[in-house]
């Protein structure tokens, strides 16, 4: 089954040619340039994993990954950024953030990523799982 | 004059390390488009072996999408070899409309991520003082920063230059939340040392809606 991710980054040129190539690849792409759009979309889609440029108007990055992973806990978020340093890293990966990836991208490490999350992501989607059913059972057994 | 205060040097430091990083990132985007119509072109080759070949109006545009970025990074590339230049000579004679020109072109990033749009006006004739160029960069883009928090409800801040009988001004215009407390932040806050360096002098109008920085002829 193939991997289904959203792309937010402000640059469009960057948005299109990355989602033509991923697509080429197989990959269930949805882009928007819009960090307040992607808040909508998580709401009503579901991703194994969402890409997110860590500097954009209108909100940044952290802060998006803050309120997308309020709405969806279990989604899993690589950042990324033309703007690299360590410390901005480290706090992305404090956050959860899955993975931080400097700008130009390496389309296979990126794929590579996103094959990563998706297994996360199934992992945390089934413990989640689990952990309601047990509650379900226990709140039956009283 | 020698700009030899430690805050002003800690000042110029800090904004020239500001600049870079904010140039630096603007060429990392550009170079990850460039990077992916690269890889475009990668995939319609491997297609292309394997007996699907590409759209020639498809391999046309990836050409010209290529030099309108190449085109793009000249214009960040030459904005901040002027920027490093502006270093270069403690005193020399500036054309304030250039000098506000190249301020937009840096101050572009900064105001995209604030959602605010900077419109640089030319004047028809050169404004020509002698001064410390960077040390003005710094101190005019002090200003436009305070002009950014203060602009109107369609968020643009102006920025024109003009002639006055003392050498120039630069006037930062449409701020409709301009406050004393803005000004007194550039005036006499943590750059006081650089007014005073460049004999520069910075007020509002008279309807609070302008910061304006008056230059001498020289320095």
């Amino acid at each position: 089954m193939a991997e289904k991710v959203l792309i937010v980054d402000d640059d469009k040129a960057f948005l299109s040619i990355l989602s033509e190539r991923m697509r080429n690849r197989g990959v269930e792409v949805t882009t928007t340039a819009s960090p307040v759009d992607a808040l909508r979309i998580v709401e009503t889609q579901s991703f194994d994993a969402i890409i997110l440029d860590l500097m954009m108007p209108e909100m940044g990055g952290i802060e998006a990954f803050q309120r997308i992973k309020e709405k969806s806990p279990e989604l899993q978020v690589i950042f990324l950024t033309g703007h690299p340093s360590v410390s901005t890293g480290v706090d992305a990966m404090k956050l959860g953030a899955v993975d931080f990836i400097p700008k130009p991208v390496d389309l296979n490490e990126l794929i590579e990523k996103i094959k990563q999350a998706k297994v996360s992501r199934a992992i945390l989607v089934e413990k989640q799982a689990q952990a309601k059913l047990k509650k379900v059972l226990t709140e039956k057994n009283r | 004059m020698a700009m030899d205060s430690d805050e002003v040097e800690v000042a110029g430091i800090q904004f020239f390390g500001k600049m870079s990083a904010s140039i630096s990132h603007e060429i990392k985007n550009v170079l990850a488009v460039i990077n992916e119509n690269a890889g475009l072109l990668e995939d319609i080759c491997f297609m292309a072996d394997r007996g699907k070949p590409g759209d020639i109006a498809r391999l046309k545009k990836i050409a010209g999408d290529v030099k309108d970025l190449v085109r793009r990074a000249d214009r960040i590339v030459t904005a901040m070899s002027r920027f490093a230049h502006s270093a270069d000579e403690p005193s020399t004679e500036t054309d304030l409309g250039e000098l506000t020109a190249l301020l937009g072109l840096l101050a572009m990033r900064f105001a995209a991520m604030r959602g605010v749009e900077i419109k640089t006006l030319a004047p028809s004739d050169p404004v020509l003082v002698t001064t410390f160029p960077f040390g003005l960069l710094n101190l005019l883009w002090t200003c436009l920063d305070c002009a950014m928090k203060a602009a109107d409800s369609g968020k643009i801040v102006e920025i024109v230059a003009a002639k006055t009988t003392e050498g120039g001004l630069v006037r930062f215009r449409r701020l409709e939340q301009l406050s004393a407390a803005s000004i007194a932040d550039i005036a006499l806050g943590r750059l006081s040392a650089l007014p005073h360096a460049l004999n520069a002098t910075i007020a509002a109008d008279e309807t609070k809606t302008e910061l304006i920085v008056r230059l001498p002829k020289a320095l």
